[in-house]
C-alpha cells in the first residue's frame, strides 16, 4: 500500500463514519488506556461508531496525524470533523457535551469511564516501535 | 529524559503568563499530565487550546514524550 492510499483510505473512513475513533488496538482489546478510555466513553454513550486500529503500519499514524494536525492516538471525528483525543473527549464525557454532539441521551446513570491518569497496561514496546 | 519541571518551564516560556502544573505520572520521564491556565486560551475550541500546547514540543509528543495529557483553563474572569 502507498502512502497516499493509506491517506485515501483515513479520509474515505472519516468521510462515511459518522463517529469515527481511531484507536490502538480495539475496542473489544484496546492496546493502550487512552484508547480505552476513548472508545469506553462512546460504550458507555451506546453510540454506533466505526473503530480503526493504527497500529499494525506505523504509516497510519502519520499519514492521519499530518491530515489532522493532531498528534497523538486515539483521535476521535464526529460527522469529519476532529472532536479530539482522550483528554477532551473525557471531558466532554463528562459534561454530556459528547452524548449532545453524537446525538444521543446522556445515560441517567452514566458509568464512570475507566479512570487510570497513567495507562497502566501500555504495551509501551509496541508503542515504542511506532515513535 | 525530559522531566516535569522542564516540561513546566517550556510551556510557561511559550505562552508568557500562563501557569502550568506538570506531572510525571509514572516517574519514567515518559507519560505526564498538565494543567495548564492561560489567557491565550480564550475564544479558542478546546482542540486549539490543546494544539497550542502541543505546538510547544512538536515532534516530541509521540517520540520521548510518550503521553502528554492535558486539561487547559482560562483564568477566572476572562472566559
Amino acid at each position: 500500500m502507498t502512502n497516499e492510499e493509506i491517506r485515501d483510505f483515513i479520509k474515505q473512513a472519516i468521510d462515511e463514519n459518522r463517529v469515527m475513533l481511531f484507536m490502538k488496538g480495539t475496542p473489544e482489546q484496546p492496546a493502550c488506556g487512552f484508547s480505552m478510555r476513548t472508545s469506553a466513553a462512546l460504550n458507555a454513550l451506546g453510540v454506533r461508531y466505526a473503530a480503526l486500529d493504527i497500529l499494525p503500519d506505523p504509516r497510519i499514524r502519520e499519514e492521519l496525524s499530518g491530515l489532522s494536525n493532531w498528534p497523538t492516538i486515539p483521535q476521535l471525528f464526529v460527522d469529519g470533523e476532529l472532536v479530539g483525543g482522550c483528554d477532551i473527549v473525557t471531558e466532554m464525557y463528562e459534561s454530556g457535551e459528547l452524548a449532545e454532539r453524537v446525538g444521543v441521551e446522556q445515560p441517567a446513570e452514566a458509568p464512570e469511564p475507566p479512570t487510570a491518569d497513567a495507562p497502566q497496561t501500555a504495551p509501551l514496546g509496541i508503542d515504542n516501535r511506532l515513535s | 529524559m525530559p522531566s516535569a519541571s522542564e516540561l513546566k518551564e517550556r510551556i510557561e516560556a511559550a505562552l508568557p503568563g500562563a501557569e502550568a502544573n506538570v506531572e510525571d505520572l509514572t516517574g519514567g520521564g515518559d507519560h505526564f499530565r498538565a494543567e495548564i491556565v492561560s489567557d491565550r486560551f480564550a475564544g479558542l475550541s478546546r482542540i486549539e487550546q490543546h494544539r497550542l500546547v502541543y505546538d510547544v514540543f512538536g515532534g516530541e509528543i509521540g517520540g520521548p514524550i510518550h503521553a502528554l495529557s492535558l486539561r487547559t483553563t482560562i483564568p477566572e474572569g476572562q472566559a
